[in-house]
Parts: C-alpha cells; sequence; structure tokens
C-alpha cells in the first residue's frame, strides 16, 4: 500500500483494504460526487479512521461534562486549557501510543511523548511536566504468566521507559509522576498513555482555525518521509494478530532534539503576532492538519505538495498525505509577514516553507507539479465522517459465590508474611528504578516529584518574570481491574482516586483529562464496557468539579480476540494557590498523630457492620486478594463521591490552615500499605530523633468489627491518613468536622525503627521499617533486571 | 557583573541557570545566542546542560564548532570565568579547555537523582565560599557522566589539585556507593590549571531554594560572584 500511486484506481477492494466499510465508500462517492482516486481514498480512510474519527466513541462522548467556569478550552482543539489565575492559563491533555509501543517499545513511546508535547506546545503553551500511564503484562513468572511472556513483558517495559526517558529528558521536561501497573491482559497490548502539561498566558494562546482568505500557509519542522504511513489507521485502529510485527514499518521514528527546536521556535514565531494558527501534524499528518484546520476555520486551503521538504524522492502525493513523520508543523500566517515568521525559523535551523494559502469556498486542494492531486471538501470530509451507534451487550451475570471470593485468615493470623508480599509486588513496590531513568528535576520546578506527594507537583514561575506564587498538582488513575469487574464504577474510582490524590497534595482539583482504553468496538460487551464507564466518569466529574476537556479514545486494544481490560486512565489537574503549601506523604515528627480520615462519615462503624459476605466480595477485588490469593473477583469498592467530596475539601482546609504535617490517600494495599509509604518517605526528611535510625516507624491501632486483613488491606475510597503535631489536634478534628468527615486517631509516629499493627490487641504486623523498605525498595529492579 | 548563559540548539538547562542567577541571586543575566561573535561583555560564562545540537555524534562534539565557541576560548584564555555544567561540561571537554572525556554511565543508563559531592578545592572562583570538605547535596541528570582520563592526566589533576568535586556518600566517604556513574577517582567536576575553567556534572543551578529538595548548589554561584566583586575591587 505504501507505494500505491495516483494511478492506481480505486475498486470497492481497494477502499475496503483501506479499512473503509461498503458504506462509508459509499458515503465518500456522495461526497465528492464522483469516484475517489487513490489520494482521495488515503485522506478519506485516515480521516474517516476509529483513531482520528472517534466513530464509534462520539455518541457516547456527547455524555461526559465538558463545561465550566475555569475551562478555557474544552475538546475538540489540540489540548483542553485552563484558567489558573493572575492571567495564566494551563494546557493539558493525555493520550495513548498503544499500538505502536507493542509494535516498538521504544520508538513507540518516544513518538507518544512527542506527540502530546506537540499538542501542549501547538496552542501556544510551554511543556513544564509529562506523566505516563503504563500498564505491562506480569513482569514475573507466575501462574497467569510463563517465563517467556514475563521475559517478554520485561523487554517491553525496558524499552518504553528509555523511550519516554529519551524523549523527555533531551526535549527538556521534567517526566514527574504517572503510574505502572501490572495484569495478564496487558502482555500483548501494553498501555503506554503520555499525558503533558504546560502553560501560556491567557490572551497568547493559539487555535487550529484557518482565517484569513490568501494568508499563506506554512509548513515547518522535519522533512516528510515514509515513516509512519497508516500508523493511526492501520496500527491503531485495527487490532492485533500474528502478524502485527510486520506493522514495523508503521511506527513512527522521533527525534526529540527537533522537537526542541520546533518547540522553542514556534513559541518564539507566536510572539512575533504573525501567526494566525497553528496546528501539528500527528495521526494522518498533514492530512488531518490541512483538513481540520480549513474545516473549523470554515475555509478552503490549497497546498502544492512539490513545495513540501521531502526526505526522500519519487514520493506519491498518497504517500506526502499519509506520512507521519513525526515533529512537523503547519501555520497559517498573516499574509504579509510571512517572512516574519519564516526568519524565526532560520534562526533556529528548521525548514520553513510556504506551500500554499487559505482560499475561499470550503475546498482543500492539493496540487503536486501542477497537476491536482486530490480535490475534498474539508468539512464534509472531517466532520460529516460516519458516526456508529454501535451495539451494546451486558455481559452475562459472573454467578459467583462466597467459594470465589477471598477467604479471610483466621482470627490472631500474623499477616507479616504477606504484607511483605505486598510490598514487593509490581504494583505496589517503589517504582524508583524506573522513574530515575527520567529527568524529574528540570526547569526547576518540581516540588514534589515520584513518589513525594499523592500528586506530581510543579511550581508557575510567571513565564515573563520567573516569580512564582501558585502550583499544580496532577494525577493519572485508572484501575483496569476494577472497571473489568464494573466498569461504571471502577471508571467512577478511577476519577475519585485523581481527584483524591491531588487533594492530597494540597491542590483543589479543576479539571480533568481522560484516555478510554478499550477493546474492539464492534463487540458489544466492549461497547457496554464503554459506554458504562463514559457514564460512570460522567457521573463523578459532574461530582468531583472535574469537567474533562480532552483526551483521546483507544479502541481495538485486544490481540488474537481478547480484549484488554477496559482501562479509562484519569489525569486530574489541580491548583495549589500557594507554592509553599505542598502536602507530602512522608511523616515528619516523631509522636504526632496518626488520623485516619473518612468521608462516609457516618459510616466508620456501619461499614465494617457490613455483613461478612459484603465484605469479602468487595476484598476479592483488592490488590492483597489478587498478590496473596490470586483471585480478582467479585466488586470494586462501592463508590459514595459525595463522601469522596466531602474528603476533598476537608483535605483542601487542611491543607490551606496548614496544620497537617503529612497526607496520603488510602487505594492500593489499603491502610497497611500508606502507613509503610509514609515512613518510607520520612528518611528523605530527616526527622528522625534518633540518630542511628533513618526512618520514622508507625504504632497503629485498629478496632474494627471484621476480618483483620479487612481492616489493614481494604480499599475503600473517600479514605486518607494524615499525621497532626499534637497542639493542633483539636483544630484538625475541628475542621474535619466542619467538613462532616470522620477524623479518628488510629496511632503515633515513632522516632525509632518499629513499624506495628495491632488489630483487636493482637500485633498483625510487627516490623523494622528498614526491613519493609527494603523489601518494597529493591523488588522491582531486582525483577526487571533479571535476564 | 554581568553572566551570561549560552544557548545552543538544544540546550535545556538554559532557562534554569538564568533563572537561578536573575531571580534566585539577583545578579544581571542574558543569554548568548550560540551563533553569536561575542559575549556581550559577560564577566562569566555558563554553558548549561542540555542535548546540545541532539548530542548527536558524541556529547558536546558539535557544540564545540559552534561560533560562540571560539569567544568562550578566547575569554577562558584570557582568564575569564567560565562554568560548564553536564552537557556544558562535556562540551569544555570536547572543546579542550578541559583534560579528559565522558563515557556511558557505568549502568548504561540515563540516571536522575540526588547525590553528593564534596569541595576538594576552595582557592577557585566557583567554590571560594565554600569549606574544603563541605558536602553538596545536588541533583545529576545524564547518561554519559562517567568522567575518564589517561593514567598521566589524572596524576596531573590530583597532583595540581584540580578535582573540585568528588561523588562521596552523603556522610562523606569516599564509598563507591556514592559514585553514580562509575566516574574515575569518584571524579564529579574538574577545573583546568589556571582555575577559571571548570565543569562538573550535577546540577548547581537545580539546588538554589530549599523547595526543590536543596539549596547547596547556591555556593556555587555565590562563589562566583564573590570572585568578580574581587576582581572588579583589584582592577578598581
Amino acid at each position: 500500500m505504501a507505494t500505491a500511486s495516483t494511478e492506481i484506481r480505486v475498486t470497492p477492494e481497494i477502499a475496503a483494504e483501506h479499512g473503509l466499510s461498503a458504506e462509508e465508500y459509499a458515503r465518500v462517492k456522495q461526497i465528492l460526487g464522483r469516484e475517489p482516486n487513490i489520494t482521495e481514498l488515503g485522506i478519506f480512510s485516515v480521516m474517516w479512521s476509529e483513531h482520528c474519527s472517534y466513530k464509534s466513541s462520539k455518541v457516547h462522548l456527547k455524555r461526559l461534562p465538558t463545561r465550566g467556569k475555569l475551562v478555557v478550552q474544552g475538546p475538540g482543539e489540540n489540548a483542553g486549557v485552563v484558567d489558573i489565575g493572575d492571567g495564566l492559563v494551563a494546557a493539558f491533555k493525555i493520550e495513548s501510543h498503544n499500538h505502536p509501543s507493542y509494535v516498538e517499545p521504544f520508538q513507540g513511546a518516544t513518538t507518544g511523548v512527542g506527540g502530546i508535547l506537540r499538542d501542549i506546545f501547538t496552542m501556544g503553551a510551554r511543556p513544564i511536566a509529562v506523566l505516563d500511564s503504563l500498564r505491562f503484562g506480569e513482569i514475573a513468572a507466575s501462574k497467569y504468566s510463563s517465563e517467556e511472556d514475563a521475559a517478554k513483558n520485561r523487554r517491553m517495559l525496558d524499552g518504553v521507559i528509555r523511550g519516554i526517558g529519551s524523549y523527555g529528558n533531551c526535549f527538556g521536561v521534567p517526566t514527574i509522576g504517572g503510574e505502572v501497573a501490572f495484569e495478564p491482559c496487558y502482555s500483548q497490548n501494553p498501555l503506554v498513555n503520555a499525558l503533558a502539561l504546560g502553560i501560556a498566558k491567557k490572551e497568547e494562546i493559539f487555535l487550529a482555525k484557518a482565517k484569513g482568505i490568501g494568508n499563506p500557509v506554512i509548513y515547518v519542522g522535519a522533512k516528510t518521509g515514509r515513516d509512519g504511513i497508516h500508523g493511526a489507521s492501520l496500527l491503531a485502529s485495527a487490532e492485533f494478530t500474528e502478524e502485527s510485527k510486520q506493522k514495523r514499518p508503521n511506527v513512527q521514528v522521533g527525534d526529540p532534539f527537533m522537537e526542541k527546536l520546533l518547540l522553542e521556535a514556534c513559541l518564539e514565531a507566536m510572539q512575533t503576532g504573525a501567526v494566525v494558527a497553528i496546528q501539528d501534524m500527528g495521526a494522518a499528518g498533514l492530512t488531518c492538519s490541512t483538513m481540520e484546520m480549513a474545516s473549523r476555520g470554515g475555509t478552503g486551503i490549497e497546498i502544492d505538495l512539490a513545495k513540501v521538504p521531502q526526505r526522500e524522492t519519487g514520493m506519491t502525493p498518497y504517500e506526502i498525505m499519509l506520512s507521519e513523520s513525526q515533529e512537523r508543523m503547519l501555520l497559517v500566517a498573516e499574509k504579509g509577514r510571512e517572512h516574519e515568521v519564516l526568519a524565526v525559523f532560520k534562526k533556529w535551523g528548521l525548514d520553513a516553507v510556504v506551500v500554499g494559502q487559505v482560499t475561499e469556498g470550503g475546498i482543500a486542494r492539493i496540487n503536486n507539479n501542477g497537476k491536482v492531486a486530490a480535490e475534498i471538501p474539508a468539512h464534509p470530509l472531517a466532520e460529516e465522517g460516519p458516526v456508529y451507534q454501535r451495539p451494546i451487550a451486558a455481559p452475562a451475570p459472573r454467578n459467583e459465590t462466597a467459594a470465589d471470593w477471598f477467604a479471610f485468615a483466621a482470627e490472631g493470623t500474623n499477616l507479616m508474611q504477606n504484607f511483605l508480599k505486598l510490598l514487593a509486588s509490581p504494583a505496589i513496590a517503589s517504582k524508583r528504578w524506573i522513574t530515575e531513568q527520567y529527568d524529574t528535576s528540570v526547569r526547576t520546578n518540581t516540588l514534589a516529584g515520584p513518589g513525594a506527594s499523592d500528586a506530581a507537583v510543579v511550581r508557575i514561575k510567571d513565564p515573563k518574570t520567573g516569580v512564582v506564587k501558585r502550583a499544580l498538582a496532577l494525577s493519572t488513575d485508572g484501575n483496569g481491574r476494577w472497571c473489568q469487574l464494573n466498569p461504571r464504577v471502577g471508571a467512577m474510582h478511577a476519577v475519585a482516586e485523581a481527584a483524591r490524590n491531588v487533594a492530597c497534595s494540597g491542590a483543589k482539583p479543576i479539571a480533568a483529562t481522560n484516555c478510554l482504553n478499550f477493546g474492539s468496538p464492534e463487540k458489544p460487551e466492549v461497547m457496554w464496557q464503554f459506554s458504562e464507564s463514559v457514564d460512570g466518569l460522567a457521573e463523578a466529574c459532574t461530582a468531583l468539579g472535574t469537567p474533562i476537556t480532552g483526551g483521546n479514545v483507544s479502541f481495538y486494544n485486544e490481540t488474537l480476540g481478547k480484549s484488554i481490560y477496559p482501562t479509562p486512565v484519569i489525569g486530574v489537574l489541580g491548583v495549589i494557590e500557594d507554592a509553599s503549601r505542598v502536602l507530602k506523604i512522608a511523616f515528619r515528627q516523631e509522636g504526632d498523630a496518626i488520623l485516619l480520615l473518612d468521608g462516609s462519615n457516618s459510616s466508620v462503624g456501619a461499614q465494617h457492620a457490613a455483613p461478612l459476605l459484603g465484605t469479602q466480595r468487595e476484598f476479592s477485588s483488592s490488590e492483597y486478594s489478587k498478590t496473596i490469593a490470586g483471585i480478582t473477583a467479585g466488586q470494586p469498592p462501592a463508590i459514595d463521591l459525595a463522601a469522596e467530596k466531602r474528603l476533598i475539601d476537608c483535605l483542601l482546609a487542611l491543607a490551606a490552615e496548614g496544620s497537617v504535617q503529612s497526607a496520603h490517600d488510602i487505594s492500593d494495599g489499603g491502610l497497611a500499605a500508606t502507613l509503610a509509604e509514609s515512613c518510607f518517605a520520612s528518611s528523605a526528611m530527616g526527622a528522625s530523633a534518633v540518630a542511628d535510625c533513618a526512618y520514622l516507624g508507625a504504632h497503629v491501632k485498629l478496632e474494627e468489627e471484621g476480618p483483620a486483613e479487612a481492616a489493614a488491606f481494604n480499599e475503600r475510597g473517600a479514605r486518607a491518613v494524615v499525621s497532626v503535631t499534637p497542639s493542633k489536634l483539636a483544630a484538625v478534628l475541628d475542621t474535619a468536622r466542619q467538613y462532616k468527615v470522620a477524623a479518628r486517631e488510629v496511632g503515633q509516629v515513632t522516632g525509632g525503627d518499629a513499624f506495628r499493627i495491632q488489630y483487636k490487641g493482637h500485633a498483625v504486623i510487627d516490623s523494622s521499617v528498614e526491613i519493609l523498605r527494603y523489601v518494597w525498595a529493591h523488588s522491582l529492579e531486582r525483577t526487571l533486571t533479571t535476564k | 557583573m554581568k553572566f551570561g548563559v549560552v544557548v545552543f540548539p538544544g540546550s535545556n538547562c538554559d532557562h534554569d541557570a538564568f533563572y537561578a542567577i536573575r531571580n534566585v541571586l539577583r545578579k544581571p543575566v542574558e543569554f548568548i545566542w550560540h551563533q553569536s561573535e561575542n559575549l556581550a561583555n559577560c564577566d562569566a560564562i555558563i554553558l548549561p546542560g542540555g542535548f546540545s545540537y541532539g548530542d548527536y555524534l558524541r556529547t558536546g562534539a558539535i557544540a564545540r564548532f559552534s561560533p560562540v565557541m571560539k569567544s568562550v576560548e578566547k575569554f577562558a584564555n584570557s582568564g575569564g570565568m567560565v562554568l560548564g555544567v553536564c552537557n556544558g561540561f562535556q562540551i569544555l571537554c570536547e572543546a579542550g579547555l578541559l583534560p579528559g572525556a565522558m563515557m556511558r554511565n557505568s549502568g548504561l543508563r540515563f540516571i536522575c537523582r540526588h547525590v553528593h559531592i564534596r569541595v576538594e578545592q576552595t582557592d577557585t572562583p566557583f567554590t571560594n565560599a565554600a569549606q574544603k570538605g563541605q558536602i553538596l547535596k545536588l541533583p545529576i541528570a545524564h547518561s554519559d557522566g562517567n568522567y575518564n582520563c589517561d593514567g598521566t592526566t589524572l596524576a596531573d589533576l590530583e597532583k595540581n589539585n584540580q578535582v573540585v568535586f568528588r561523588y562521596t556518600t552523603p556522610d562523606g566517604s569516599d564509598d563507591s556507593a556514592g559514585n553514580p556513574n562509575g566516574a574515575v577517582h569518584n571524579i564529579a567536576g574538574i577545573c583546568n590549571r589556571e582555575r577559571n575553567v571548570a565543569g562538573l556534572m550535577p546540577h548547581p543551578e537545580r539546588a538554589v531554594e530549599s523547595a526543590l529538595g536543596s539549596s547547596d548548589g547556591l555556593v556555587v554561584f555565590r562563589s562566583m560572584v564573590e570572585a568578580l566583586v574581587g576582581a572588579a575591587k583589584a582592577t578598581a
């Protein structure tokens, strides 16, 4: 296909090879009023691919809340934009690069990061942070995974990590957060979702709308080659088979140095005032950028392919239009001022060529050496593509019984060994081996890098003066296991956890971005998962005041007919009004009280009085159940959005008062893991009063009804642990009461190296912090460096 | 007194050095474009970190040929103060303004974390405000920081007290556990024999406020300011 030339006569078979259905092909002919030529067919096929057109998801995405008083730009542009005060805005978006990363992990990941960075600076915003949400198959042999698969997953992870690092590190943006999770279902289909955040002056935001008849259209950046042709339509819009590795040539190749030059040159060119509109060339390259700019602007566009800088000779119009060569931009300049723009790109040593102009009438005309290579009405192509109401069917109910669920250990059982296993599990173990390969401190804004706070926190320097006032917090979350068991509740948890993490850093959650990773939309059960997830997201984002400002949908995440878990990943952005008031997870002082905050206030007793079966069913979806018993079943914890909101508001009040020493939400691994992580992080604070002990400890007493394992490891939401100086305890309890959040003192931060959880008088976990930390700190590295 | 921060295509710590000097140190500073033929009358030059020219071929190998480096060499050879950080250090080595070269980290991976370095020499314009033996906590962020040189050069560096910073454990011991990249003799930073040109792999400009996890890097810039003040007095 890559060698197709304009001479090829389009037949229904060729249209089908391009992924167009018979109806879609008929629609193409109707829009054109004739048969398309091969270039036009290529253009239609990429524009109407699932990846670019959202044809299966559109009808559902309408249900997401996208408006809010801080939302400056919602979905539909290169990135969402929100007002963060003092005339500044934040542009942010998350996007997937799953399929390319499976085919070629290193380049797949680099170009994923490169693509999302371009989306941000296309808006006129300078990128200041990247987060990555990653999912892989199991990396150690187990009952889920053969050693061969595990080794392959480790190599895949290594390639992805190196790819992300190589791009972000060279580009000069700190990679400061995200998550990595492991489930067998991602073995043949890893998820690589990258989120980027940028900052701009509110009045200096750029949009991708062609305007001004006669204005020149300028191509800038890397030359166009034959790489990545059909990356979006072939790779991202079909499931994988045995032959997928042959698609390696469809993966784009990234050059972060070129992107860095493009960033600086674009931001500088925008300052000239001569840039009218700008759009990056990502998926579907020159096709998408020309067609969408014209469509959004309600204009036509005319370009001459002979003028497009090319890396190879003899490229056909088809290849030039469909190439996904990276690090390219298309911009519209003000007529008569194009030299100002061109001069900036020349200064940065980049190609910049006037390739065409904005025209009247809505037709996109692609010329090549004086011949018309394609002539398509832009708006119908971009906006009147196919939209599907795909069939939806709920799966048959899983008739589980108590025998399928986690069986709690007898009362009085020592849980120490299980706790060590949990801390060593890749989901909970320290990710330091990964995050140290990312530059986390470049740009000198990182107030909380990986693991320091529940959210990644960067301060905002005024772009002109460098003066710091506020900080931004970001967290990405998504629990595929929970979504598999209940996509609606699982999706709500993803939003709640991301918002809770942001609040635990002291930031007010203000907006969200989503990356929806699912199987084939042609399967009614997958569409049911998708529809349920969208409803869950909509409900949670509405309740927590975080409108969705953008993101993307990634379908066809399946290999050999097997879908991944439905995995909606949510990124929530929050604002900290005073950058000096960032909350971190580390315990800070011996003798501080450890408080368990619970937004479901009425339920401190009530929840635990739930019948044992209910507890068992919920607990069977936990990380503990998966790690200790190999059981993933039941239901995710019930979610109470009002409780989540109360907890978030309470945390914000506590952060603003400066009355708590630390905050850490309860999630994977439950209360026990939360407490342990706060102890592990304490070393960095150097706060221990005991000279020869590097870490603070914790001594906690639990008294709930129900099994000890449930008390220590359940993952119910709306909860967080804060530590409080004794003199401020009364004030904290008072604030909690005001927000109707239950605050219970469960223990103290201790000065020695002891970590103890007592349950109804028995010590169920009793260890030195050092031992726990050693297991937690080195497990992932040990696993990943196994050859 | 004016600092100049050179901007090569691909420099990415230029803004950080600029910010440290303007906003934290509150001293005059300006950017110098790599194609500039002069140094804008700056009194001290900083070659920042990053991936100049993509670090294609070899770190710093292309940057040394950029037009501004001719002026930097002239400036350095006439006694001007030049500090290279990370990629800047690599460029100074490539340009021959400092001896030795950088190899891939011994672990063959990019590493970003806080490390500890010990100030070995205080009779340089980059360390005169520090205490001898003072331990600084600074971040590193590099793939190629494994400093090496031939035996004669190494002996010369040691003999002439040109090793300015050495990796160490937090408590100041020379244990290899403190060396993140395999650099020979735990070398984190060196100066030339005349002591007016220095390079180091850790980033002092990223450690200038406690909110960033450390303000230990300030001492390097304060030293430079003191040296410039001293030089101005001497000529007055």
